[in-house]
């Protein structure tokens, strides 16, 4: 039905810029991370293994990187813990306010990043809003000094901005289930408890796959968090690779660095793709 | 016959939810709203932020806000990198689209892949691996650099968008204009993206607001001038100013404004 | 207002009178829309239940409260001496089979029948038991490891049906059931149904739209047009003695005659006959099959003649249904043996025993011509 002409006016132009802007980049990047930088600051392109050498032995990468994962997990633990009620009490028990509610969940991400995680450092610091409030009301008699530049910080900023985006997949893959299994279930006798565990659930995983996911990658690489909250307890695996682009400088190991990141991140991707297809029975 | 069906939660049936239910889901909107509110809140504090309550309101911060003048050069430049990131995303966003949902070619599942991967790839990869790009090709820095970066990032928007709205597409509608004769691009003009309108002026309205909200790809890509997201982004690791709070109320507001035009949008041309 | 015809008991169909399910005054609202009025009916112990209307009568809607997905605006639902409409659908011993089936995707064939007993937490070893005898009985056994997908429409039908029955419900709902097979596989399943219903000896209560699909499954038919019990009757109660002209326009094909008493005689136009019923106008319904092409035999003044002209013949296998245009501008619909008509005019006669009276009723545009 479309002519070749067609087919190819709308893929040549994509194609183009996503190997010029996508592909090349990638590769480049895949190139530096096999070089090296000079005493004198240049990057000398003499192949070598200089760098993934580096990341293995020293162990401040392989720190980094796990306290890294590990607040991600964490972020994505309690964005799935405050997002998948959220979405089941909308697709079930919202009647006819489910659109207004969703509205209302979807706004908060329209509101800049910037603009949250500085609202949560306000919220957080030893003069801030909530320490002021709990010396006030004598809950506390002088200022918790682990709320603000600390780890706790940065998970509760990133649960905060990635809330939204673990409820959305998640309130997609529930209202894709048919209610009359519901009432199925329901009249086969199962209370609304089981029916939960044994139909529900098992339905809408490929949304918590990719919930979980997307909330756990983006954590994962997130490097404005932690410069505005984290303190130095709280760095994370972005933050070297900014500074070795900045004022570290060293571009080679920061793509080598980036290269890692690329790769987990692909892989983890690859891994909760094919968990979602195993689930998924529509 | 099963579609007169569970509205049966506001009809009076009897199964209600759970009390914890509710609790939690309204908890988990204070949460949300929260930080906020205490923004809005703390913009009109004569002391600044902190402390508890706050006292002295006052319209202060909002005055020192608008004589600040690279604040508002910061704006314009967003508005124009938001301008040109949305035109490039349309531009090869649309006929990705279009080319995912009817080409066969080889490497088809290689390109999808790329095309959406910015979407859940943290955004300092998609940054530092066009840095590189712009540094070997020995490309300055600026604005158009950024302009660079958002489009390649939010090209993958753009083609979610259109590729759910092709899917939503009757391509019966498109055969019945072939078959009256029309070709394939007057078909494209007069049948397909009138169709597709809802979608790509929903996903303009994404892009345009994604890019003026954007950060971790243009911390990279930044040259001499700055967009609003790094303007605050360096007033803040110099220290907290009120003003700050000002203007994020602001960009607030805006937000809202933008999400319920597009909400009418939606509810207007597409109901029920 | 209902019109029961029917006594405490069913005829025709096995000699229980216990009666299971009273249906007590239920009436549903969705806010100002009124689906059900007053719906009052009593079902016995083992019957054969057919709830037959048109869609938007309410049928589906009153099954959805005896099942409990629905809760009723006012009146009682009563099974065995207790109160049933104030339990939730899981408390209540009563299964349904749904007309899109509902079957678990996740979950095998097995695990989707053996669903209710293992909530109910039978032994293991019971439930493996009875999910094989009700895997068996709808002839299903060989697909017990296969998921929902996998099978056909007429399949899964029966896997729903095994789901509910392998519980042993004291009443089955099942809500068109049959309504996405294709003809044959159709008439097929009537035909198990029923005898799957002989067998287990469960109650049940079938919905449908479709009259004969009512007529050759049911012990009694309850007509629902617009919320309310039009009749409710046996299949040849209600035949052969329609209450209204709904009733006898919505089962089967019916000619309706307008005709005015007086003194005995009924006339409708050209048309004489004689009947006791007092003075006034009055509907009768005159089916299709009782008006024959004249005979030899002599009449009486109960048969009543008239000549034709033929209008249309359409042939339906074993019979023509013919239209003809009376010498008095009347329209009937006959059922005649198929054959080939000879030209002109024809002649037809009746007998005035089967000119039913009946209730007007409001009467739905249908290819019935009335007179």
């Amino acid at each position: 039905m479309f002519s070749r002409a067609y087919r190819t006016a709308v893929t040549v132009p994509p194609l183009v810029w996503v190997a010029v802007f996508l592909l090349v980049p990638y590769m480049l990047m895949f190139c530096y991370s096999f070089w090296s930088v000079s005493e004198s600051g240049t990057i000398v392109h003499s192949w070598n293994l200089d760098n993934y050498h580096e990341l293995l032995t020293k162990p401040v990468y392989w720190e980094t990187l796990l306290r890294s994962m590990w607040i991600a997990a964490r972020v994505m633990f309690f964005s799935m813990l405050l997002g998948y009620p959220l979405a089941y009490f909308l697709s079930f028990h919202a009647g006819g306010r489910k659109d207004l509610y969703y509205q209302l969940v979807i706004i908060p991400l329209w509101v800049s990043y910037l603009v949250r995680a500085y609202a949560w450092k306000t919220i957080l610091g030893t003069d801030g809003v909530l320490n002021t409030l709990l010396q006030y009301v004598h809950v506390t008699s002088h200022p918790l000094d682990f709320l603000l530049y600390s780890p706790f910080a940065v998970v509760l900023t990133l649960t905060h901005i990635y809330t939204p985006f673990t409820f959305l997949p998640i309130y997609a893959a529930l209202e894709h289930i048919p209610r009359n299994l519901v009432e199925a279930s329901h009249d086969l006798g199962a209370t609304p408890a089981q029916t939960f565990w044994r139909v529900i659930f098992p339905l809408s995983i490929p949304g918590v796959l990719a919930g979980a996911t997307f909330a756990f990658v983006l954590s994962l690489g997130d490097f404005l968090a932690p410069l505005l909250l984290g303190g130095p307890s709280g760095i994370m695996i972005s933050n070297i690779v900014v500074s070795l682009f900045g004022a570290a400088y060293n571009w080679p190991l920061g793509a080598a660095i980036s290269l890692c990141m690329l790769a987990l991140v692909l892989a983890l991707i690859f891994f909760s793709e094919r968990l979602e297809k195993k689930w998924s029975f529509s | 016959m099963e579609l007169l069906m569970s509205a049966s939660s506001s009809q009076g049936s009897l199964i209600r939810g759970p009390r914890w239910l509710t609790a939690h889901a309204l908890a988990v909107f204070a949460f949300l709203y929260l930080p906020i509110a205490i923004l809005i809140l703390y913009s009109f504090n004569g002391q600044g932020v902190g402390g508890f309550p706050p006292r002295d309101l006052t319209l202060n911060w909002y005055r020192i806000l608008f004589s600040d003048a690279p604040i508002w050069d910061s704006v314009l430049n967003s508005l124009l990198v938001a301008a040109a990131a949305m035109l490039i995303a349309l531009l090869f966003g649309i006929p990705a689209a279009l080319a995912l949902d009817r080409a066969q070619f080889p490497g088809k599942a290689l390109f999808r892949r790329l095309v959406l991967l910015p979407l859940i790839l943290p955004g300092i990869i998609t940054g530092l691996s066009l840095l590189m790009l712009f540094r070997v090709a020995e490309v300055k820095l600026s604005l158009l650099t950024i302009v660079l970066g958002h489009g390649t990032a939010l090209i993958s928007v753009a083609t979610t968008e259109v590729f759910a709205g092709l899917q939503k597409l009757n391509r019966a509608q498109e055969e019945a204009s072939l078959d009256l004769g029309a070709n394939h691009w007057q078909t494209f003009w007069r049948i397909t993206v009138p169709n597709l309108k809802l979608s790509i002026i929903g996903a303009a309205l994404l892009i345009f607001t994604l890019s003026m909200d954007e950060i971790a790809v243009s911390f990279f890509l930044i040259g001499r001038d700055n967009t609003l997201p790094l303007e605050i982004w360096g007033r803040l690791r110099r220290g907290i100013t009120p003003e700050i709070n000002a203007i994020s109320t602001i960009i607030f507001l805006f937000s809202l404004v933008a999400i319920v035009f597009w909400y009418r949008l939606r509810t207007r041309a597409a109901p029920g | 207002m209902a019109t029961t015809t029917e006594p405490a008991v069913a005829t025709g169909t096995r000699p229980s009178s216990t009666s299971l399910l009273s249906i007590r005054s239920v009436a549903k609202h969705f806010g100002k829309n009124i689906v059900l009025r007053d719906i009052s009916l009593e079902i016995a112990e083992g019957e054969f239940l057919t709830i037959l209307g048109e869609s938007g009568s309410g049928k589906t809607t009153l099954l959805r409260i005896l099942a409990g997905f629905e809760q009723s605006t006012a009146g009682e639902v009563w099974m065995s001496g207790e109160r049933l409409d104030t339990e939730p659908p899981y408390r209540r011993r009563v299964n349904t089979v749904f007309q899109s089936y509902a079957l678990f995707p996740h979950m095998t064939l097995e695990q989707n029948v053996g669903y209710g007993l293992q909530i109910a937490k039978r032994p293991a070893a019971e439930i493996e038991s009875r999910v094989a005898e009700a895997l068996a009985k709808v002839k299903m056994s060989t697909y017990a490891k296969s998921k929902p997908s996998k099978i056909s429409g007429g399949q899964q039908q029966r896997i729903a049906l095994a789901r509910a029955l392998v519980n042993r419900p004291r009443l089955l709902l099942l809500d068109e059931p049959l309504s996405a097979l294709d003809a044959n596989l159709r008439r097929q399943m009537q035909v198990e149904l029923k005898a799957l219903q002989r067998e287990v000896g469960i109650t049940f209560i079938f919905v449908t739209h479709d009259q004969e699909e009512a007529m050759v499954m049911s012990d009694r038919i309850a007509l629902l047009r617009s919320g309310e019990l039009e009749q409710v009757a046996s299949p040849r109660e209600i035949y052969n003695r329609p209450a209204t002209s709904y009733t006898a326009q919505f089962i089967g094909h019916t000619n309706l005659l307008h005709a005015d008493i007086s003194q005995g005689t009924a006339t409708c136009g050209t048309l004489k006959w004689p009947t006791s019923l007092p003075d006034g106008t009055t509907l009768f319904s005159l089916r299709p099959e009782c008006i024959r092409p004249v005979s030899a035999a002599p009449t009486s003044n109960a048969t009543v003649r008239f000549s034709a002209a033929l209008r249309d013949q359409a042939f339906h296998g074993a019979t023509d249904l013919l239209r003809v245009e009376s010498d008095g501008g009347l329209i009937f619909t006959i059922r005649t043996a198929s054959r080939d008509l000879p030209e002109g005019p024809l002649e037809f006669e009746f007998s005035a025993a089967d000119a039913i009276p009946v209730r007007a009723t409001s009467l739905r545009s249908t290819s019935e011509e009335r007179v």
